[in-house]
């Protein structure tokens, strides 16, 4: 009976074109303005490391003035000294550990004419490739013994190996920075985390760096960071007095499987701070933090509250776009009732009549859903138009199988609902009530 | 087969209550050709429907095919309705967008028959209705007779025991009237139960049985008998 409803779909839809036009219509403004807020929502909110954000901590530790918090509630910073870090570093507590920065360096390339451009790049530890499991095209990260020995070896991206060694495997050879021979270690393939989980702070969407290469050596040169700085007291004495200050411009992230090991890193943490504490340092009560990557996100709210309110406004939206299916509805069932009164003579029983018009209610969904993935893709669009300039809106606006599925999902799901009142109506029509005379 | 007994039928609103059927008793035998006459609002319509269970009597007994019928649920009685009777409406009542053979399916469909069963008895009533090369057409195809005939044919793929019809010429010539009124006398003779609802005298002489309704009761008490009388 299936096919045969689904028959009697098509030909009600073709003897009420514009009545089925208009609900189709509705249903795709609605599902269309709706999904293209759940879009951004999604994009900001997704999970950017599935298969590690459960063991991948983002460490906190308050040094910050006894005087103020950092952010309230009583929040330690978002970043930490190089002090902390390199010592936090050295400790190796944890399976792994990262302390990074991000900073910049201008490549020369050697080819005749060819003219010097500027990479944003990152200064950090070993571990990190391995940690938020980077892809490669041609070779892999550095070792320990790199960072320790300060070798100028570098992973480059895809991107800056097309434009120095035309897509060649690169690795082995030198490409030159700020007149300084650097080896390449590795060609990272595209990674592209959205957001970019491990530094926030200069826009949770903007792109991973275009260069990586040994924090030891990045401090060895005196690299400043390109990203946030936070001090609460001066820092004097240099480059050596900034290292030594209580300023925090650096990421510091650990690897911990389970409660226990995030149980015993937090314990080595409270240790370290009393330690500091005993030298004068940490004037605040003791509160220190490890977040794994989502409760991070959440912490430093990467969705915005604004997105919220969108999302609750679309949704209202949405309802309204469905009431109005609900009147459209109601309208085809009382043009059709005189039909649904011969059927019901001729031994359709209640259920029947229902299964026939919430299936053309299904079908009026699909097309209204197919039809609302276009509009979704046309709100994206428009955003685009609206905010083009901020570079990480064409990150935000991205469409991906899963909210076009949803968008039809949600759609058959919406018109379902609404064909409930006006089916149970339409079923409720007695069998003799409109066939003429009898 | 069919029996009624003391049946009435109130139709209430806020102000009004309405006895379209009262103390309405009838037997109806296996095989028989009964025409139904009376004026308009005397309560034809209404016998009509409570004996195809398109509407439930307010008080009385009705027994169909020896099934007590009162009380059934609406899905029992929509099984009942699709198995054992068949309906013929004075406008056809077929439906536009349906072709002469799915307007036939529409009742085979809800009985559950599957494809090459259905096929079988469309192609089989078609031939008997003389519809067998307009399978394909749509009721707007046809004429006016021959849309009765795809009516008829509805009515008979089911197989039914009864066949209802109310005024099933009323909106033919006399010619294509004489030729469906030949059709369901075949049909009669050959074993389906008729009850005609008609106003012309002349074809309700081609039933076996006439009855009166008047005031929402047989016009007298053995008016068929009487009526028969007449007519005969």
């Amino acid at each position: 009976m299936f096919r045969y409803y689904l028959k009697l779909g098509l030909f009600s839809i073709r003897k009420n074109p514009v009545l089925s036009a208009l609900m189709v219509a509705a249903i795709a403004v609605g599902i269309g303005a709706y999904m293209t807020i759940v879009n951004i929502d999604y994009v900001m909110g997704g999970n950017p490391i599935p298969q590690r954000s459960d063991v991948l901590f983002h460490v906190q530790v308050d040094n910050w003035s006894p005087n103020e918090a950092y952010e309230e509630p009583d929040k330690p910073p978002e970043q930490i000294t190089y002090l902390d870090g390199t010592a936090l570093l050295a400790a190796g507590k944890a399976r792994r550990q990262v302390l990074s920065y991000k900073t910049g360096r201008v490549v020369e390339p050697q080819g005749e004419g060819e003219r010097p451009f500027q990479v944003v790049s990152r200064a950090t530890s070993a571990d990190f490739f391995a940690m938020f499991d980077t892809p490669f095209v041609y070779g892999g990260g550095w070792d320990k013994a790199a960072d320790d020995n300060e070798e100028y070896v570098v992973v480059i991206n895809r991107e800056t190996n097309e434009r120095v060694f035309g897509g060649e495997d690169s690795t082995g050879r030198t490409i030159v920075m700020n007149g300084q021979p650097w080896r390449v270690a590795g060609v990272m393939d595209t990674w592209d985390p959205i957001p970019k989980f491990y530094d926030l702070n200069n826009g949770s969407f903007e792109t991973p760096e275009e260069v990586f290469f040994p924090l030891s050596v990045a401090i060895a040169n005196e690299l400043g960071s390109w990203g946030n700085n936070s001090c609460w007291k001066p820092s004097e004495g240099g480059w050596e007095g900034y290292l030594q200050s209580e300023c925090i411009w650096l990421q510091f992230w650990v690897e911990l499987h389970g409660a226990g090991e995030k149980q015993e890193y937090l314990s080595f943490l409270d240790a370290y701070v009393e330690s500091q504490k005993a030298l004068g340092r940490f004037p605040r009560p003791m509160n220190n933090r490890l977040y794994n990557v989502m409760e991070w996100m959440q912490d430093r709210e990467v969705v915005e509250d604004d997105v919220g309110v969108l999302l609750g406004l679309a949704a209202l939206f949405l309802v309204v776009c469905l009431l109005n299916t609900i009147g459209l509805l109601l309208a085809k069932v009382a043009r059709r009732s005189d039909d649904i009164s011969l059927r019901r003579a001729l031994g359709a029983s209640r259920s029947a009549i229902f299964a026939q018009y919430i299936i053309e209610a299904g079908m009026i969904g699909v097309a209204g859903g197919v039809l609302g993935v276009g509009m979704t893709w046309l709100g994206l669009q428009g955003i685009e138009l609206l905010y083009g300039e901020f570079d990480f809106i064409a990150r935000l606006i991205e469409m991906d199988w899963t909210v076009i599925i949803a968008a039809v999902v949600l759609a058959v799901i919406a018109a379902l609902a609404a064909a409930l009142y006006p089916t149970w109506r339409a079923c409720a029509i007695q069998p003799a009530s409109e066939l003429k005379a009898l | 087969m069919l029996v009624m007994k003391d049946i009435s039928k109130v139709y209430r609103t806020d102000t009004v209550e309405t006895h379209a059927l009262r103390q309405f008793s009838l037997t109806v035998d296996e095989g028989e050709f009964v025409s139904v006459m009376g004026p308009s609002g005397s309560g034809k319509t209404t016998f009509l429907n409570i004996a195809g269970l398109l509407e439930e009597c307010s008080g009385g007994s009705y027994e169909l095919d020896g099934r007590d019928v009162s009380g059934l649920s609406d899905n029992e009685r929509s099984r009942l309705r699709n198995e054992k009777i068949g309906f013929i409406f004075q406008s056809f009542n077929l439906i536009p967008e349906l072709d002469v053979f799915d307007n036939v399916d529409v009742p085979l469909r809800y009985r559950g028959f599957d494809s090459k069963e259905r096929a079988k008895r469309i192609d089989g009533v078609l031939e008997i209705v003389g519809l067998g090369s307009r399978r394909r057409h749509l009721p707007s195809q046809l004429s006016g007779g021959q849309q009765q005939r795809a009516a008829i044919a509805r009515a008979l793929a089911g197989e039914p025991r009864f066949l209802l019809a109310d005024e099933p010429t009323g909106n033919l010539d006399s010619q294509m009237a004489d030729s469906v009124m030949d059709l369901l006398q075949t049909i009669n003779e050959q074993g389906t139960t008729i009850i005609m609802v008609t106003h012309e005298a002349a074809l309700a002489s081609r039933a076996r049985r006439n009855i009166h309704v008047r005031d929402g009761q047989l016009s007298d008490g053995e008016p068929e008998l009487h009526v028969a009388a007449q007519l005969a």
